[in-house]
């Protein structure tokens, strides 16, 4: 229970700082608009095309987001040391882990969800019919991202060069997780839409494995 | 602000060595504190003080050697130890108030009516009246205090200080001194690596001079720690 009641303290800590300087969603969001409009411009898609390169192309943009947004989560508890002040309160330093894991979550979501209705108008591809299925891959997929990411987030923050580390670590390393993603969402865009279990199933055993793996040797993650 | 009688614990460092890569910060270091026991550290600028308050909080885990607390712990980890740290950084968040910092660790710490035990620290520390304001807007001094009162809130047995009375006006460094008397007459064992604190500095009933990461002189009495202590706050 301490784990869970640690976590929600400090889940609302992030909450809090996000919501009052709104720094990370803000620039997030607004490279996200960039992206996709760049992107749209420039190839100029028609309705055909979109449903092709669309779901790549969104998660793409999704991911260079998450990079973006991931990265401070743990260089910011570096600048006062406010890491070993939680370190040395937590009786679980998982909770910490957990916390920032919840909100890198909610946060790349809610980029995502103000997201989807712009890419649906610009690339004309109609979102409608699939909401409730494009939100199930949406999580799915955004939890693999916040794992991995805040997982080598909490690496990186330790090294030189941290700004560099983490893109270069997470990139290949969601490479599977883009695919699968990708695929669940081109099948939802497609003239019949269908939800594709295999990709589905494929996606909910990287957040279990990863997940696992974090709160298995999560500790050392965190040590000096 | 009362203070309990505090459970008593003593640290052992048994041969800690502590690497970054070729470098020692810290070189064969045993030692025993007694329960109890106020113990000044002294030593030039990156001869291991620091390192040393680290490892004892278990921030820091060592290249080789082994820290044991007495009466001996039955789990692992920082919390169950009851340790209360002020290192060089403030350890707070700038982008929270004074009341929402000490708040949050207050509940980290299963506090007891955490609202009530963050009233009394804000007015120990003379921040009642800038409770609502951020961090960020604080000068070093204010900044100290709050770091200060969240290493006090759950009433440590063992203090881990690193040079905390930096920033601290002369007000400042009477009160800290008398937190730390009272601190220490209920039973806590304190570490502290001083510098230009005398005040504070006058607690420390043993002395220990560190240099290129080796204990080189360890004191309780006489000459020998006048000129340790005299060391620590010059």
């Amino acid at each position: 229970m301490s784990l869970l009641s640690n976590a929600t303290v400090l889940l609302g800590k992030e909450l809090r700082t996000e919501f009052r300087s709104r720094e990370l969603l803000t620039t997030t969001v607004v490279f996200i608009l960039m992206v996709v409009v760049l992107f749209s411009f420039t190839f100029d898609p028609t309705r055909e095309e979109s449903r092709r390169f669309g779901p790549g192309l969104l998660w793409l943009a999704f991911l260079f987001a998450a990079s973006l947004m991931l990265q401070p989560g743990f260089l910011r508890e570096q600048t006062n040391d406010t890491l070993s002040a939680l370190r040395l309160s937590v009786s679980d330093p998982f909770a910490i882990f957990l916390s920032k894991l919840c909100a890198n979550t909610l946060f790349l979501l809610i980029t995502e969800l103000l997201m989807l209705p712009i890419f649906a108008v610009l690339y004309n591809v109609p979102l409608l019919g699939v909401v409730p299925q494009l939100a199930l891959v949406l999580f799915l997929g955004s939890l693999g991202l916040s794992v991995t990411g805040t997982t080598l987030s909490a690496i990186s923050a330790q090294a030189r060069m941290r700004e560099l580390l983490l893109p270069l670590l997470l990139l290949p390393l969601l490479t599977p997780l883009l695919i699968a993603s990708t695929e669940a969402t081109a099948a939802l865009f497609a003239e019949e839409p269908v939800l594709r279990w295999d990709w589905l199933a494929f996606l909910i055993a990287f957040d279990i494995i990863f997940l696992t793996a974090v709160w298995l040797f999560g500790e050392y993650l965190l040590e000096e | 602000m009362t203070q309990a009688e505090t459970r008593r614990i003593g640290l052992r460092f048994e041969n800690i060595d502590k690497r970054y890569g070729g470098l020692y910060a810290l070189r064969r270091v045993s030692l025993e504190i007694a329960p109890g026991e106020c113990v000044a550290l002294a030593g030039r600028n990156g001869s291991g003080k620091t390192t040393l308050l680290r490892v004892a909080a278990q921030l820091v885990r060592p290249s080789a050697g082994k820290l044991t607390f007495s009466p001996a712990q039955t789990e692992t980890g920082p919390a169950v130890t009851n340790t209360g740290f002020v290192a060089h950084a403030t350890m707070v968040y700038d982008e929270l108030t004074a009341e929402e910092n000490l708040l949050l660790f207050a509940r980290l710490l299963e506090i007891t009516e955490p609202a009530k035990r963050v009233d009394l620290l804000l007015r120990d520390v003379g921040l009642l009246d800038r409770r609502d304001s951020l961090v960020r807007t604080f000068s070093r001094g204010m900044r100290q205090r709050v770091a200060i009162a969240r290493a006090l809130l759950h009433q440590p047995s063992v203090l881990l200080l690193d040079e905390p009375g930096a920033g601290l006006d002369p007000q400042g460094l009477s009160w800290l001194a008398e937190t730390l008397w009272r601190l220490h007459g209920a039973g806590a064992t304190i570490l502290m690596s001083l510098h230009g604190e005398s005040e504070i500095s006058g607690l420390a009933t043993r002395g220990i001079r560190l240099d290129a990461g080796a204990v080189v002189a360890d004191t309780r009495t006489g000459a020998s720690l006048r000129s340790i202590l005299t060391f620590a706050s010059a």
